[in-house]
């Protein structure tokens, strides 16, 4: 069958199973926009209102649904709009595939119009990218750049493709899904040697991050917790892989971890690490993380073994394999002194929590519960960057995997809405995301996707009038001096916003109104935006301030 | 303890590899003594020869995180003892009469080639270890350096070991 590249690009897309994917048209992608238009009965594109919000939204579909994302821009500024997306899909492992169009390859090099070297510019932001001069190339690099994406670890790819190989005609025939390349199997006798140190331990902790989000070994896990008779506890990128109410979790450690989470692993003499990299938000000052404890650092990229801590012992590998081996080498264990000290901990967590929070007004834990209410096991759960981001991590009761989608690495404010709009498309489920009055500012254009596409997204609002987490290192590191985080000038009228996009608004400003507005809210499976004041200098807590080490562990506000 | 470290990489012959493996050392902040890139026996590859100071677990990270990049094929560390390691040197000097046997001299001891004889300047064409070209540098260095430059280091392994682990006798 001869066809067009634009047409070899979408039956290639539909080929590796590709059934949406996020964009926005331009003059180098024009030709593509009109195969896409051809086959529109079978992949659907969801115009944004900005590239950003496309990748972020690819990346929030591959998020929630463990598929590739799939990102369409034109050449110049559609490009390097992708940049931020693509880098927010990097940090975070997320396979995504971005696909540009560029101006023709005789006129590549010469400053045209609307020309960027995408491929430069996202060079340290891709796991790998291609510019593909040439029709014949096409096909097999899309196939590529989809295996490349989803294999070992996960990462964004980006597909540059001149305007003339767009036109240009070439042969195509369809082809099987690409399989991901397997990861190599743990070596046995590193198994042995884990197993050996799990023996010999008698304070285990299970950690985990976002590689077991992207391995699925949620089971694998708990049962080696189980087994070894361990706390679990892991990195914000790992959140809802382990379901909130399991008896031996303790939720997220580092910066802004659960008391008893941090303070276990630091009296741990064993961690067991698996798919986390040992960010400096997860570990403070490295030299003193973890003083007590050996660690095991199972993973599927090598180059994480050593790269930030130094482990007793590495396993590059296909990490659910390797649990499952060990744990079938391990014996059950039983650490009854340390599952002792770890209820202690918790129950030390729950006096410092019941001290923190308010119960006079709408604090955060209350918005998060009450909102939780109306959610269900797979509802995907969204946030943007900031405090509210934290309270999220902190108290959402997660119970499925894959239903926490939030920027960790990156850190990327306004990620929320547009990751949310691809989780609902994902999934076809009702979605949630919780942002702030910053964030939410960053990207709120997309609420025209919103209302266009109907998404069924109820967004809350965690409106505390400031920019939240940089006002908290303000209070505590530079005498309040808060500079340019307050944003009460700003009056934005929030619910008007959502009418004007044609989407239902409502406003909370009392604890009273709570429970039967976010009810309201929920009530229809249509878009709705929820506006919740809070209190402007709410902190997240505890606290490990950067740099520092679980000695340094803030667990209540002092400067009032 | 920090040592030099001498890496080989073939990498697939395709444009815009040299800034993919630069940009790794750039933004991993790892510093390059020298690079040299060049043609193999196979068309299909290049190879990338980068000298650098660092200690263990650094040359233990570069090496993960260049085996991580899509276009390279083999890396690997060439062992002090069990390769053959060459850089050559271009260096001009002041030609006067009174340090011109002095020159002479230093050229013939390390078996250098003088290349280029004009009224006021030579060249020297030097080749060897590093360690070798820098002593001879040290020497000459007081006579007056006008201008110099360097190809980078090369190396292969002695024997039968190749660094392309699909070629064999
Ligand atoms: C794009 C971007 N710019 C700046 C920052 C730095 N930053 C981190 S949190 C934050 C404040 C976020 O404010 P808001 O969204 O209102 O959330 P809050 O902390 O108030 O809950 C800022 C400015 C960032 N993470 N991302
Ligand atoms: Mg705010």
């Amino acid at each position: 069958m001869i066809l067009t590249g634009a047409e070899i690009v979408v039956e290639t897309l539909i080929e590796q199973g590709c059934k949406t994917v996020f964009g926005y048209p331009g003059g180098q992608v024009i030709n593509l926009y009109d195969a896409l238009y051809t086959r529109s009965d079978r992949i659907q594109h969801i115009l944004t209102a900005h590239e950003q919000g496309a990748a972020h939204a690819a990346d929030g579909y591959a998020r929630a649904s463990g598929e590739v994302g799939v990102v369409i821009a034109t050449s110049g500024p559609g490009a390097t709009n992708l940049v931020t997306g693509i880098a927010t899909a990097y940090l975070d492992s997320i396979p995504m595939v971005a696909i540009t169009g560029n101006v023709p390859n005789s006129l590549i090099g010469k400053d045209s119009f609307q020309e960027v070297d995408i491929t430069g510019v996202t060079l340290p932001i891709t796991k790998h990218n291609f510019l593909v001069k040439s029709v014949d190339k096409l096909a097999d690099t899309i196939r590529e750049a989809f295996k490349i994406a989803k294999s070992g670890r996960p990462g964004p790819v980006l597909v540059d493709i001149p305007k003339d190989v767009q036109v240009a005609s070439y042969p195509y025939q369809a082809c099987p899904v690409v399989e991901k390349k397997m990861s190599k199997k743990a070596k046995g006798d590193k198994l042995s040697r884990a197993a050996q140190m799990i023996a010999e331990s008698q304070k285990p902790y299970v950690y985990f991050g976002g590689g077991a989000v992207s391995a699925d070994i949620s089971k694998e896990i708990t049962e080696l917790a189980d087994k070894i008779d361990a706390p679990i506890g892991c990195t914000m990128m790992g959140l809802s892989a382990v379901p909130v109410n399991h008896p031996r979790y303790l939720g997220m450690e580092g910066m802004h971890g659960h008391y008893a989470s941090s303070v276990s692993q630091d009296e741990a003499d064993l961690i067991i690490t698996i798919g986390a990299r040992f960010s400096d938000r997860a570990t403070g000052n490295v030299s003193k993380y973890a003083r007590k404890a050996k660690i095991i650092h199972i993973d599927a990229d090598g180059a994480e073994l050593n790269k930030n801590v130094s482990a007793e012992l590495g396993i590059e590998c296909d990490v659910k394999d390797a649990l499952q081996r060990l744990i079938s080498l391990v014996d059950q264990k039983k650490n009854p002194e340390w599952m002792a000290r770890i209820a202690e901990l918790k129950a030390e967590e729950q006096v410092q929590f019941e001290k923190v929070t308010a119960k006079d007004r709408i604090t955060p834990y209350a918005l998060i519960q009450e909102t939780a209410k109306h959610t269900e096991a797979d509802t995907p759960v969204v946030t943007d960057v900031g405090q509210h981001q934290m309270w999220v991590a902190q108290y959402y009761p997660f119970r499925n995997s894959r239903t926490f989608i939030s920027s960790g690495g990156l850190g990327t404010m306004g990620f929320g809405l547009g990751a949310a709009i691809g989780a609902a498309k994902a999934t076809g489920k009702r979605t949630v995301l919780f942002t702030g009055d910053g964030s939410f500012g960053m990207n709120l254009n997309e609420l025209a996707t919103v209302s266009a596409e109907n998404v069924p997204v109820v967004i809350v609002i965690m409106n505390n009038h400031v920019l939240g987490m940089v006002r908290q290192w303000q209070t505590l590191f530079f005498q309040k001096h808060y500079s340019n985080t307050d944003l009460h000038e700003r009056k934005t009228d929030f619910v008007k916003l959502a009418d004007a996009f044609g989407i239902r608004g409502y406003r909370i400003q009392d604890l009273s109104e709570l429970s039967a507005v976010i009810e309201k809210a929920f009530a229809e499976n249509s878009p709705a935006l929820i506006d919740c004041a809070i209190y402007e200098d709410e902190f997240v807590l505890p606290m490990l301030p950067p740099g520092g080490c679980i000695e340094d562990i803030i667990t209540e506000r002092s400067d009032k | 303890m920090t040592e030099r470290f001498v890496i080989a990489i073939l990498v697939e012959n395709q444009p815009g590899i040299l800034t993919r493996v630069a940009s790794m050392f750039n933004r991993r902040g790892f510093n390059i003594d020298s690079l040299t890139v060049s043609e193999t026996e196979t068309h299909e590859y290049s190879r990338i020869t980068i000298s650098l100071t660092g200690d263990d677990g650094i040359c233990r990270q570069i090496i993960k995180q260049l085996k991580k990049l899509y276009n390279v094929k083999e890396v690997k560390v060439m062992d002090r003892q069990k390769s053959v390691f060459r850089e050559l040197a271009l260096i001009k000097l002041k030609n006067v009469p009174e340090t011109r046997q002095e020159i002479l001299s230093a050229v013939d001891i390390f078996r250098s080639k003088i290349v280029d004889f004009s009224p006021s300047t030579l060249c020297v064409e030097i080749t060897g270890e590093t360690s070798k070209i820098e002593a001879f540098i040290a020497l000459v260095e007081p006579l007056g350096i006008l201008e110099m430059c360097r190809t980078g280091v090369v190396a292969i392994e002695r024997g039968c070991h190749y660094l392309n682990s699909d070629t064999s006798l």
